[in-house]
Formats: C-alpha cells, structure tokens, sequence
C-alpha cells in the first residue's frame, strides 16, 4: 500500500463557502491544511485535482425543487430568511454566492467519484465536501447541500456500486442517513456522540433503516468523553464486522475532525492520535474490500488553527502512504499562519496534551461504548445465525 | 394533548356470544393484550386482557387437558364493570389512571358508543413526542429560579441570537425545591455563544458529566 495514486480535488473556490467571520464553519482551514501538506512535501501539484464545475442539474438528485430556488434566492438577495428551509437561521445565515459556493462544494465531492470510477486513481480525497447535515428540503447544521448523498448517488445511478458510507464526525450524519435510509445498497455507519445534549440528537442505536433498508444503517452514539482508547475500540470492532457483513464495493468516508478535545463545539474529548488512527483503518478496509476504491471527504471541525490542518494532513498522508506525519510541524508553516492565529499553535504533529483534561468517568464510560456497540452489532450476528447470548 | 389524538382507532373487538378459543386466537393474531366486548350498538359490555384468558386456559401442567375450557363463552371471564374513558380527556388524566389503578388499556367511549382504545404504550409514545427529537436541534437544560416571567426571559436569549426553539417542557429540581429546570430542544448546532450569554446570569446551564455526580 505504498505511495498509491491518490488525488487531491481542490480549488480555492471552496473557500467562497463562508457565512460571516465569526460562524464557527470556516474553510480557511482548508487552505491552512493545503500549505501545511505542501510545506510538509505530503502534497504535490500533480496529485492536486481541481474539479469540473458542475450544471445545478445535479442538486435535483437528491434536493426539491422549491428548496435548491430558495438557496438561490437566498445567494443573490442577501441577506434574507427563509425559516422554513433553514435559511437565514443561526447556523445557516444566507451570503452572498452561497448557491455557487455550495454548488462548488458538490463538485469537489462528484469529482473524487469520477477520478475512483474512472481508474485514474484509487483514493480521492476532497476536503471542500463531508455536509452531512444537509436534508433534501432544507439547510441544517451549517450544511446547505448535502454533497455526499449527491456523491454518494452519482455513484449509485452511474456506476452500481455498493456504498459503505463511515461517518466519524462528533455529530450524527443525519442528512445522509436520511436520503439511504430505505436503500439496502448504501450502508451508512455513524460514530457520534450521544444526541442526549449535542446536535443533532438523533443517531440512536435503534435507528437501523426501514423497509429495503432496514439493517442497512447503523448508529454507535459514544458517551460525551469518551477518549481516544474506548472509540478506537467502538470503531474497529465495529467497522471491520460491518464491513464484512455488507461487502462493499466502494468506501465513502466523512472525516469530521471535531471529535478533539479543542473543539468548542463537542464533548468527545479525543486527541489527534485518533485522526490518524481512523483513516488507517479505512484505508485497510478499502483495500480488503473495495479494490483500494475510497473517496473520503471533510466535514466538522472547528479549531481551524490547532486541530484541522494536523488532522487532515495526516488524513491525506495515510491515504497516500499508509504512513503518518512524525515530529516538529514545519516552521515555515508556522511562520506564516501563527500572526494569523488567535492562539498559540502547535509545533508537533502529534498532541503535547496541554489543558487535556484527564476524565474520571473513563472505565465506566468505556464500559458504557463497550455495551452500547455490542448491542448494535448483535443485529449481524442474529441475522447471520451465530450464537450470542 | 387530548385521548382522541393518541388513542387507536381501528380497533379490534368481541360480540357477547364469543368464546375463550376466540379471544386466544384473536390476541396471538393481531399481537395485542386486551380486547373490549361489545354489543351490537357498540356498547362495552366487558373487557378481556390476555392475563384472563391465559388464567381460564388449562394449564400445561395438568395431566389431562380440558379443552372445554376454551369453548366457553367470553361473558364467564372478561372484567366487568369497564372502566373507560373519553376522547376530549387530557392524556395526563389517562395517566394517572393507568398509574393508580394498575390498568395497561382504556376502552374510549363516546355517547355510550366504542370509538377508541387507549393503551399504556400509546401513553408511552406521547410522552416521547413530548420529550423527543423532532427535528434536528442540541438540547440545553438550563437551571432557573422558580418565580414568575422566568421562562419568557429565558426565552428571549434564543430569540435575541435568531435561534429557534423546537420544544421545551420543565420539571421541579430534585434537590432544590425553589428550582426549576428548564429542557429546550434549539435548533442550532453552534449553542456556545447563547450558552456565553447565559453566563452572565443568575441561570445555570446544566452539561454532560465529566465527573461522577451521582449521589446514590
């Protein structure tokens, strides 16, 4: 599995995607963990991709009709509200382009498909895609549309593939289970934590699909500070039966970041090692499964300076080489962005754990994870015949 | 929420000449546990749960089976006076019915006529639709001071930061009776900067564990 073709779909474009200064959903990221791989020679010119712009003829694949002219709408006459598709809210807020700017986002995510089903390379990695809180008629989540349904169906209607859809942001991929939710071809699999306090409270371990679908969603909802160890644990024993159950001819992949314990926004508590853990056990299922075919895609993520561009980079390294960053970030990098940055920021590509709070609850929360995913995973072991008690 | 919006409407039922052999079966059948007899102009005359059937059915243990048993008729077993309710109850009345009294079901009856069942798991599920996920959204519980104008001033903080409130429902503090703790569903994924504004108040936001609270 070493230095494999492997691309890369960027265009600054995807930093148009951005509602106001202070909105938690920034891609600037994006650009910071682009430098950071180049800076870092992870990354080079010819295994960047930039996508082909596609006609908004997509969008109707997954989205009506009256929300995709609202967005629009909403893009050209900023700034207005439109509560009923969750325009103009809190978290989505309308901007000016944010038609052309999610249409972009979509593109990106299309493209990574194209370059896997085509055979041009056997992983695509587009950072600018992962909404996965987008609904067929409405904004949610900071999410407007829902590229990895849009990805995920292109793949479906052009090349009949089976899906394996693994979602590691802290929140629920919601959007995306909604739209597969009945289709025993697309097997979506949320890691979230628990939707007790946190959005968007759905992802329950009962939540398993329904008619053609049923048995084709699965939900492991992880207790707030759950740590690196006992999510490891929840995701690989987890994922690797799944895996095995459904088959998979392709692996599209969520990779939000905001799991860490930095992150303003979630409980998890987990530290980088597990942003290099996930992907590696992805890229073997890929492998096992799929003939190497991989499409990942961003996601959440919302320290943009101290978590993202270390989490990503080493996404796209393990992806590329299996192997993952190792010792100082280099200065250069830090050097440019640190004015920048409203805190301090790393210099090491793994966590020196400063302010990482150790958690008391540890054992009885990994006991916890431990029941709940046994519990989910017991509907493959029922179904195919083997004992448990 | 009234009875006539949870209650069942197609119900299924037993006429007064029945016997305990069809009651069996209609139970196993449609997976239910009481089953009201009626007459004619659909008056309740009596109501069998599957607890009275299975204590008339003859028992496994016996050495010899008597099937007579099954062949009586349903009036020899089911309860009788029925207790029953009304569609325009509140489904809290119903509750407390089902609590004190010990019932898992209530025939619903209008103008002396069967229109309804209402059972323990209908109750159930409304309160889930009371306490439930709706639509996407984080839930925030938020520690108030019990005295009047505390729940609209509360709600101004969602409304000042555009941020709508999908439900809300409160319950009395368990261990200070002047407290209130308020439950909303919001409909934002990004609380922080209201949950900010909160702590330049006298309300408490109430968050996940990170140690042991427990005082059992």
């Amino acid at each position: 599995m070493k230095s494999e073709n492997t691309a890369f779909i960027y265009t600054d474009d995807f930093l148009d995607y951005s509602f106001h200064e202070e909105h938690p959903f920034n891609q600037k990221r994006l650009l910071l963990t682009k430098e950071l791989l180049e800076i870092s020679k992870g990354l080079t010119k010819d295994q960047i991709v930039t996508p082909v712009p596609l006609d908004e003829e997509i969008l109707y694949s997954i989205h009506d009709a009256d929300y995709i002219q609202a967005v629009k709408k909403a893009s050209n006459k900023h700034p207005i509200s439109d509560e009923s598709y969750g325009i103009g809210t809190h978290d989505t807020p309308s901007f000016l382009g944010m038609f052309e700017a999610s249409l972009v986002s979509v593109s990106g995510s299309v493209e990574a498909t194209e370059q896997v089903m085509t055979g041009k390379v056997s992983h695509a990695l587009s950072l600018g895609g992962g909404l996965h809180h987008g609904f067929p008629n409405r904004a949610s989540g900071f999410c407007i549309f829902n590229d990895i349904a849009i990805a995920i169906n292109h793949l479906r209607k052009h090349y009949d593939v089976k899906v394996l859809y693994i979602d590691t942001d802290a929140h629920h991929g919601d959007g995306v289970q909604h739209c597969f939710y009945q289709d025993a071809h697309v097997c979506t699999v949320s890691f979230h934590e628990t939707g007790r306090y946190l959005y968007p409270g759905t992802g329950k371990t009962s939540e398993r699909g329904i008619k053609d679908g049923f048995g084709y969603s699965f939900n492991f909802p992880l207790d707030a500070f759950t740590e690196d160890d006992s999510f490891l644990e929840v995701f690989h024993a987890s994922i690797q039966e799944i895996a095995e159950y459904f088959q998979p001819d392709i692996i599209v992949s969520q990779h939000g970041v905001d799991a860490h314990y930095l992150d303003p926004l979630t409980h998890l508590h987990s530290t980088l090692h597990l942003f290099e853990e996930i992907p590696k056990v992805v890229h073997q299922l890929a492998h096992q499964y799929c003939d190497g075919k991989w499409i990942a895609l961003g996601g959440g993520g919302y320290d943009i300076w101290r978590v993202v561009p270390r989490a990503w980079s080493q996404l796209w390294q393990v992806m590329n080489t299996n192997e993952t960053f190792k010792g100082s970030i280099p200065q250069r990098w830090l050097d440019k962005w640190q004015p920048y940055s409203p805190v301090s920021l790393p210099n090491t590509w793994h966590d020196c754990l400063e302010d990482y709070r150790e958690i008391p609850r540890r054992k009885e929360i990994e006991e916890n994870n431990r029941r709940m995913y046994q519990q989910v995973l017991k509907f493959i072991d029922n179904k195919q015949g083997k004992i448990s008690d | 929420m009234l009875v006539k919006d949870i209650m069942k409407k197609e119900i299924v039922t037993l006429s007064p000449d029945a016997t305990v052999s069809d009651a069996l079966q209609l139970l196993q059948q449609h997976n239910i546990r009481h089953i009201p007899v009626i007459n004619q102009d659909k008056r309740v005359l009596g109501i069998v749960s599957d607890r009275d059937v299975r204590d008339a059915s003859p028992s496994i243990l016996d050495d010899e089976i008597n099937k007579e048993v099954l062949s009586r008729s349903i009036q020899d077993i089911m309860s009788t006076p029925v207790v029953t309710t009304h569609p325009y109850e509140f489904f809290e009345e119903v509750a407390t019915i089902f609590y004190q009294r010990e019932f898992a079901c209530l025939p619903v009856v209008k103008n002396h006529q069967l229109v309804g069942m209402i059972t323990e798991k209908d109750m159930l599920y409304a309160f889930i639709q009371l306490t439930g996920t709706h639509s996407p959204s984080t839930q925030l519980e938020i520690k108030v001071p019990d005295r009047i104008g505390v729940l609209s001033d509360v709600c101004q903080y969602f409304t000042n930061r555009n941020i709508k409130i999908v439900s809300v429902y409160s319950y009395p503090d368990p261990i200070e009776p002047e407290y209130k703790v308020l439950v909303f569903r919001i409909q934002t994924m990004n609380p922080m900067p209201v949950v900010n504004d909160f702590q330049q108040t006298e309300y408490q936001i109430l968050y996940p564990y990170r140690e042991d609270h427990d005082e059992i």
